[in-house]
């Protein structure tokens, strides 16, 4: 192959991919481009595609998050949990539970970017721990049972739909709208991409480079905290499993988009096509009748076979 | 010492835009400790990496022991013929004991496993000729700088090295850790073992070498019996170059003192980060003046530049900024708030981020400045910024959004120039200005600087290349073994008399030294 080609299949493969599984999946069934099978879809990607947006600056930092499907249990928990001890039935039941879901996801993820910075402690085990701390302090919270009883105006947040957009997605969108800016033209996003790119020369130029790491993980805790709380709108109850292997999707959307594990190099535009890549195959799979255990296999090799394709690619310049 | 161990004949070797290597010869005799002389961009480094096959010759030949090398050769194979080469970032592994570094990969074996009391046995009798007295089995992690150098010797010896090429071997090791290095040398040349010595420092050179090559500017200048040449005569080889740079003069007079460091001190870290301890250094500097700092790498002087910067902290010392009396400043943020900038001396590392743009590197440091309402970049008066610099620095680039690590070295260490003229310090510290990059735009970055002093900005440039600071400074800090040895106004300094006090003790210890 020719280096001009490789360069742009290692830009837009990624892409490319995901439009000719689609062009697949709708051939071999014509449900799969149905109105309702596509708002499936979108709405399953929405709430894994929320989270890899705040993964997307924690890989840029050179780090990660193994926690976050953890995290998002037991966020979304903890917002049902406060929610009822304030008596179930009242109007804004929702906003104390989304409110508390979030700033727990926030502090839990405070916690977390403060121990990789202040012991030096490196992430990947930092977040290991917090994967099962979470999970188990899930099951301590209500003894292992889900937390049901939402009212109305709770299960709009997972289930509505504003001009027929599912809530869900609209959320999403405003997440990821969000993410652009700040990546692209903020001072903040800025400074991430220093920070991972040449952590010692972001010092040198004045950068506070614990502190922005902290808050990386800050904003992929609350934005799990987030997710948890629509998930848990969304099945009408906040389930200790809620969540359980989502750390997979979310880093693999990152993955897959073209960010390298190294930090400083990949976007929230490549983790929308990874999400949207992974949902999509999900789905279409399912449509196809192959079971769920070879969905697993696949996708373990979709992701194996974008980073090893980036790395030829690199390697070829 | 009879016949010629090694034999390099006529070597070229050429980087994009660089010549390293332009015919270069060496001879070494069997058992015999041969210098290597020759100021930093000599081109010693590249001769060694040739020698070591980590690098190939463009063009001529090297001959070990009469057999010419296959000059595509991998290092593995050169250690085989056992011509060993220790850099000055040692090849150990950390967690595992000395006797398995030491035979590492040729662990003695019985039935196919390692034979652990044989392997234990030999490394205590190798370190025994070492004079070394430490327990085999100890991690290497846990030794200091010396004996890890001396676990580098020992695996040399126990591949049966024939010639052991050892780069700076003193640059980290205190005066009695020297000596006992160089008994080990003597002990191994008595048993036929030749030496390749590369140092910056000409007392040891009479001390323990028997002959010497001098390059300069990738050429070969001389060799000769180290005891037929004093130390001003190969200081004198070193320097005497062709391409001097010219004095700038400047017209507009020195303002009120900016700067000043008084008693900064720190102990050495045991761990080898700060080998060498910082004793008692003061120092100032006014308004469009350029203070010089010379020195040998390790000598103090990047280390005091970094010490200023807020990079590194030190255990004693007082700063004064336009008066006023603080404590040293405790990171490069307070640094640059209180109008302190630096070009960092290595600019892959330190530096750039090589996969951003030209923009993104330009401003990082400005973005304060160029932000609405603190959050958002403006990005108009960011892209004026960046044409501003450009076309001041004639920063020759494709589009200000193509990535750093396109440029070419002088043009990336321009943009670097840039970001710091764009934060207006009060004090700029540039370090090693205008290395690797090629004479032309050396001589525009001598320029700039001089173009900045005389906008009353405090420079202070740290600099190998003694032409270089010579050309640029009004005054001369010189730095020697941590201690700040003299300082030099203009009329005084002239390359010999910064040699002096860069790299010998005292004139009657160097005088002494020749026994």
């Amino acid at each position: 192959m020719s280096a001009d080609i490789v360069g742009w299949l290692r830009r837009y493969g990624t892409s490319l991919f995901l439009a000719s599984l689609i062009g697949f999946f709708s051939l071999e069934n014509s449900r799969f481009l149905s109105l309702r099978n596509v708002t499936n879809i979108l709405t399953e990607v929405s709430i894994y595609g929320i989270i890899a947006v705040g993964m997307t600056f924690v890989i840029l930092t050179a780090g990660v998050d193994l926690a976050v499907g953890s995290l998002l249990a037991f966020a979304g928990m903890s917002g049902a949990y406060v929610m009822r001890a304030l008596g179930a039935d009242y109007s804004l039941s929702w906003l104390v539970a989304m409110s508390t879901a979030t700033a727990v996801g926030a502090l839990v993820g405070y916690l977390q970017g403060k121990a990789v910075t202040l012991f030096n402690i490196p992430p990947f085990i930092v977040t290991l721990g917090g994967l099962t701390i979470w999970r188990g302090a899930t099951l301590i919270l209500n003894d292992g049972s889900p937390i049901a009883g939402f009212d109305a105006n709770y299960r709009w947040w997972g289930t509505g739909a504003i001009l027929g957009v599912p809530v869900p997605v609209a959320i999403f969108a405003v997440v990821v709208a969000a993410g652009l800016i700040t990546q692209r033209h903020t001072r903040y996003g800025r400074y991430i991409y220093a920070v991972g790119g040449n952590p010692e020369a972001a010092r040198l130029n004045g950068l506070d480079v614990p502190a922005i790491i902290t808050s990386v993980y800050l904003i992929v805790g609350a934005l799990a905290g987030l997710a948890g709380f629509i998930l848990s709108a969304r099945l009408g109850a906040a389930e200790a499993v809620g969540g359980v292997g989502y750390e997979l999707r979310v880093i693999a959307s990152v993955v897959i988009g073209g960010a390298s594990l190294a930090g400083g190099r990949g976007g929230i535009g490549g983790t929308i096509v990874g999400a949207l890549l992974i949902g999509v195959l999900t789905n279409g799979l399912v449509i196809m009748h192959v079971s769920s255990y070879w969905q697993q296999i696949v996708i373990g090799l979709i992701i194996v076979a974008a980073v090893a394709f980036d790395a030829y690619a690199k390697s070829r310049r | 010492m009879t016949g010629t161990l090694l034999a390099v004949r006529g070597v070229h070797k050429s980087f994009p835009g660089v010549k390293a290597l332009d015919g270069v010869d060496l001879e070494v005799r069997a058992g015999e400790v041969h210098a290597l002389l020759g100021e930093n961009g000599a081109g010693k480094s590249t001769l060694l990496k040739i020698l070591s096959g980590a690098q190939q010759a463009d063009r001529g030949e090297v001959v070990l022991d009469a057999v010419t090398l296959d000059p595509q050769g991998a290092p593995r194979d050169r250690q085989c013929l056992g011509l060993i080469t220790i850099y000055q970032e040692f090849n150990l592994l950390p967690f595992m004991s000395i006797a398995e570094n030491l035979y590492l990969g040729r662990e003695p074996t019985r039935r196919g496993f390692i034979d652990w009391a044989a392997l234990h046995d030999n490394a205590r009798t190798l370190l025994a000729t070492l004079g070394l007295e430490v327990d085999p089995r100890r991690e290497v992690r846990h030794l200091s700088v010396a004996h890890q150098q001396m676990v580098e010797i020992g695996r040399a010896v126990a591949q049966r090295a024939k010639l052991i090429v050892m780069d700076e071997p003193t640059a980290a090791l205190s005066g009695r850790e020297v000596d006992i290095l160089h008994g080990v040398i003597r002990e191994l040349k008595a048993r036929g073992v030749s030496f390749i010595y590369v140092t910056h420092r000409l007392d040891e050179v009479k001390r323990v070498c028997d002959s010497y090559t001098v390059l300069r500017d990738g050429r070969f200048v001389a060799r000769g019996e180290v005891k037929d040449v004093e130390i001003r005569g190969l200081v004198n080889l070193m320097v005497g170059r062709d391409v001097e740079f010219a004095k700038l003069v400047r017209a507009a007079p020195l303002g009120e003192t900016v700067l000043a460091i008084e008693g900064v001190s720190r102990a050495r870290d045991s761990s080898g980060r700060h080998a060498m301890p910082l004793q008692d250094l003061s120092i100032d500097i006014k308004a469009g003046e350029i203070l010089g700092f010379a020195g040998l790498v390790g000598a103090g002087r990047t280390e005091l530049a970094r010490i200023i910067f807020g990079a590194d902290r030190c255990d004693q010392g007082v700063m004064y900024l336009q008066g006023l009396k603080m404590s040293p400043l405790r990171s490069p943020q307070e640094a640059i708030r209180a109008g302190i900038a630096l070009v960092p001396e290595d600019r892959k590392q330190q530096g750039c981020f090589l996969e951003q743009s030209i923009t993104q590197n330009m401003t990082l440091p400005s973005l304060p400045r160029l932000a609405r309402w603190r959050i958002f970049v403006d990005e108009a008066r960011e892209r004026q910024m960046v044409e501003k610099y450009q076309a001041a620095l004639r920063i020759k680039m494709a589009s200000p959004r193509v990535a750093i690590g396109t440029l070419s070295g002088g043009n990336q260490q321009k943009v670097l120039l840039a970001r710091c003229m764009a934060l207006r310090p009060k004090v700029l510290i540039v370090d090693e200005p205008t290395r690797g990059i090629d004479i032309g735009a050396k001589s525009e970055v001598h320029q700039l600087l001089s173009t900045m002093a005389e906008s009353s900005i405090a420079l202070i440039v740290i600099s190998s290349e003694m032409s270089e600071v010579l050309a640029l400074s009004d005054r001369i800090v010189v730095f020697r073994e941590g201690c700040i040895s003299g300082i030099l106004d203009e009329q005084a300094a002239t390359e010999g008399r910064l040699m002096q006090l860069m790299a010998i003790s005292t004139p009657t210890a160097a005088a002494g030294a020749g026994g």
